[in-house]
């Protein structure tokens, strides 16, 4: 297959579970600085697809190449030092550790066991580690217990510890499910914010906050495209709206 | 003086203010109470359950901290305990003091099994440099190996505590089978132990072993076995080789129970296969637990007071002593899951003269069970209605 300048070329993906096609002939581009957003009903395969990017799942067949370089032979930390992160649907954050320590622990230096055990706090890491809960709206509660932090909060701290990884594609699963609606006017605003020098792949419900976020949207229906382009081309689209919008 | 005293209380690796006193306390008890105040027998005693504490502090390291239960550090502890021995015996058994022997020079229970020669593996045990060499790098590889297999294949919780606890059973039976080899069921007995000095070798080593353990607890490495027992996707999924840094801590735990185990030899002048299996596997945990599974400190503690009260009870009622254990092991795990430290943490600073030494240091942290974790995700949705609105007050503020 051909070199592209897309940041990610997934071309002809499959994955099969015992026979059923959750992933079926996947083709999908995308570009430098974009944000896309996909969007399906329940079951279409969109939480599949992110699993098979960042390598949690296996492909039986079908390449995804991430800056032209294959990643499912890729184990999934050799994935993310390419430059991938990824969010999971509910938070996963550490709780037992303040979320100053989530922040540093994600910094990506010290990844070896001997690298972890001679690595020095610099100023380097503190101003990366300020900058981020900046950005996610943290720096007040940065000696919190992140146990403590209320599930919007989790939700940033989560991509904040992505974020200090720098990475050239960020995939978010419904960052936004059971926030408020202030807090997902902020979120968006975040959204809106990291795409400037990255690549961000979002899974989302809601249809509001598509709206604000997405720059193109693809729309996924038993594993297969049923439609891709702008907000408005998509929502016209007769069968978006007969399998997904309508109801 | 004052100089280095406050070098030391800001030191991280003692663990502050609190972490310098916690093992000044326990120095104090190790190497001027216990030798002043008990008498040689019960002395002799705290040496050998000091032995054991190796182990405990090792499985803070795995367990507590890694969230990695193994029921089998009595292999780690026979390997040390084994290798000690063999030097030991035939360091005991030269022709002179063997002459009666059909082969002088060998171990007597190789004569008793008909055996003329010691077998190639003994060999390098004549030499005391190798032997402290295998006593910290045979544990060591061996939990490579294991380590290896299973968590590169993402075998964990209660699958690697069952498997580790199989292979705790398998070398017990090997040991009791290979009679002419190992002395069975037995064990490798009648040894020269190093009265009077053991007991302070032991306290040092000791303390060697909580100090490594503290600097790889304080350092990111620390950090990230922590977040390792919490989510291990999310370490993974940032970039992380999670079983790189499960086989490494194995690893250490193995070698840390392992000089437990050559001590435990040194002590009680013999190493037995009731050492090995599944039993003794089982009672470290619950010291380590009854310590508080993160303390490294309290797992001492934890293992002095089992040991003392499985010795008391079994002066007294020896039939019920089992029944008091799993007892303990069970109101332990359910009402106090920080153990001894816990509860030491939990009320300590409500005693006046101990407040200056919790001045610097924040609240315990608290020990989650994966159980609560999960809950708590399950339900975070459903609590989301009332929580941001704390939020969007706290944040507001802000603004």
């Amino acid at each position: 297959m051909s070199n592209t300048d897309f940041v990610l070329s997934i071309e002809d993906l499959t994955v099969s579970f015992d026979g059923f096609k959750a992933v079926d002939n996947l083709t999908m581009y995308i570009d430098k600085n974009e944000l896309r957003v996909v969007i399906g009903p329940n079951g279409a395969g969109k939480t599949t697809v992110l699993d098979l990017i960042c390598g949690k799942t296996k492909s039986t067949s079908g390449s995804i190449k991430f800056r032209n370089k294959e990643l499912t032979k890729l184990s999934e930390h050799e994935i993310v030092r390419e430059g991938v992160g990824r969010k999971f649907q509910t938070p996963s954050i550490y709780e037992n550790l303040s979320v100053y320590q989530n922040l540093e622990v994600s910094y990506p230096k010290g990844r070896g066991v001997f690298g972890s055990l001679t690595f020095k706090r610099t100023a380097e890491v503190e101003a990366q580690v300020r900058k981020v809960a900046e950005e996610i709206m943290l720096t007040d509660l940065l000696d919190l217990e992140a146990a403590l932090l209320s599930h919007g909060q989790k939700q940033w701290l989560e991509i904040g510890m992505l974020l200090m990884q720098d990475p050239e594609l960020l995939m978010l699963d419904e960052p936004v499910a059971g926030m408020s609606a202030k807090e997902r006017d902020q979120t968006a605003e975040l959204l809106n914010k990291i795409c400037n020098n990255r690549s961000v792949l979002v899974i989302e419900h809601d249809m509001e906050f598509v709206k604000k976020i997405a720059h193109k949207v693809t729309v996924l229906h038993q594993g297969k495209i049923l439609a891709e382009g702008s907000m408005d081309k998509v929502q016209e689209d007769e069968k978006v709206v007969e399998v997904y919008l309508g109801h | 003086m004052s100089a280095i005293l406050s070098k030391l209380n800001s030191s991280e690796l003692l663990g502050g203010k609190k972490g310098v006193l916690g093992l000044a306390v326990l120095a104090a008890i190790i190497f001027v109470v216990l030798p002043l105040g008990v008498d040689i027998f019960r002395l002799n005693l705290v040496g050998k359950y000091l032995t054991y504490a190796f182990v405990a502090v090792s499985l803070v390291l795995l367990w507590g901290n890694g969230g990695i239960l193994s029921l089998g550090q009595g292999i780690f502890f026979g390997l040390g305990g084994y290798g000690m021995a063999m030097f030991m015996k035939l360091e005991a058994s030269d022709p002179i003091s063997t002459k009666i022997q059909t082969t002088p020079g060998i171990p007597d229970f190789m004569d008793w099994n008909q055996l003329t020669a010691i077998p190639w593996f003994w060999e390098p045990f004549k030499s005391l440099p190798l032997t402290i060499l295998a006593i910290l790098v045979i544990p060591a590889l061996f939990a490579y190996i294991i380590g290896f297999a299973m968590f590169k294949r993402r075998v964990g919780g209660v699958y690697f505590a069952i498997i580790t606890q199989a292979i705790a059973l398998i070398l017990s039976i090997l040991i009791v089978g290979q009679q002419g080899l190992t002395g069975g069921v037995n064990g490798i007995t009648d040894l020269k132990t190093m009265l009077g000095w053991d007991t302070r070798v032991n306290g040092i080593l000791l303390f060697g072993c909580i100090l490594l353990s503290r600097y790889i607890l304080t350092s990111k490495f620390g950090m990230l076995l922590l977040a390792m027992r919490d989510k291990e996707e999310r370490v993974r999924f940032s970039g992380y080789d999670v079983s790189d840094f499960k086989i490494f801590i194995f690893c250490i735990a193995a070698m840390i129970s392992a000089i437990g185990g050559a001590m435990f030899t040194l002590q009680v002048g013999f190493m037995s296969p009731s050492f090995v299996g599944i039993v003794p596997s089982i009672e470290m945990v619950i010291f380590c637990a009854v310590g508080g599974r993160i303390s490294l400190i309290g797992a001492v503690y934890g293992t002095l007071l089992v040991n003392y009260g499985k010795t008391f009870f079994s002066e007294t009622y020896p039939e019920l002593w089992l029944f008091l254990m799993g007892g303990l092991f069970m109101a332990v795990v359910m009402f106090f899951p920080n153990g001894l430290a816990g509860l030491w943490d939990q009320h300590a600073r409500k005693l006046k003269f101990m407040k200056r030494f919790y001045d610097d240091t924040p609240e315990p942290e608290r020990f989650e069970p994966t159980l609560s974790a999960t809950k708590e995700a399950v339900e975070a949705p459903v609590a989301k209605k009332e929580k941001p609105a704390k939020v969007a007050s706290m944040k507001g503020a802000k603004a």
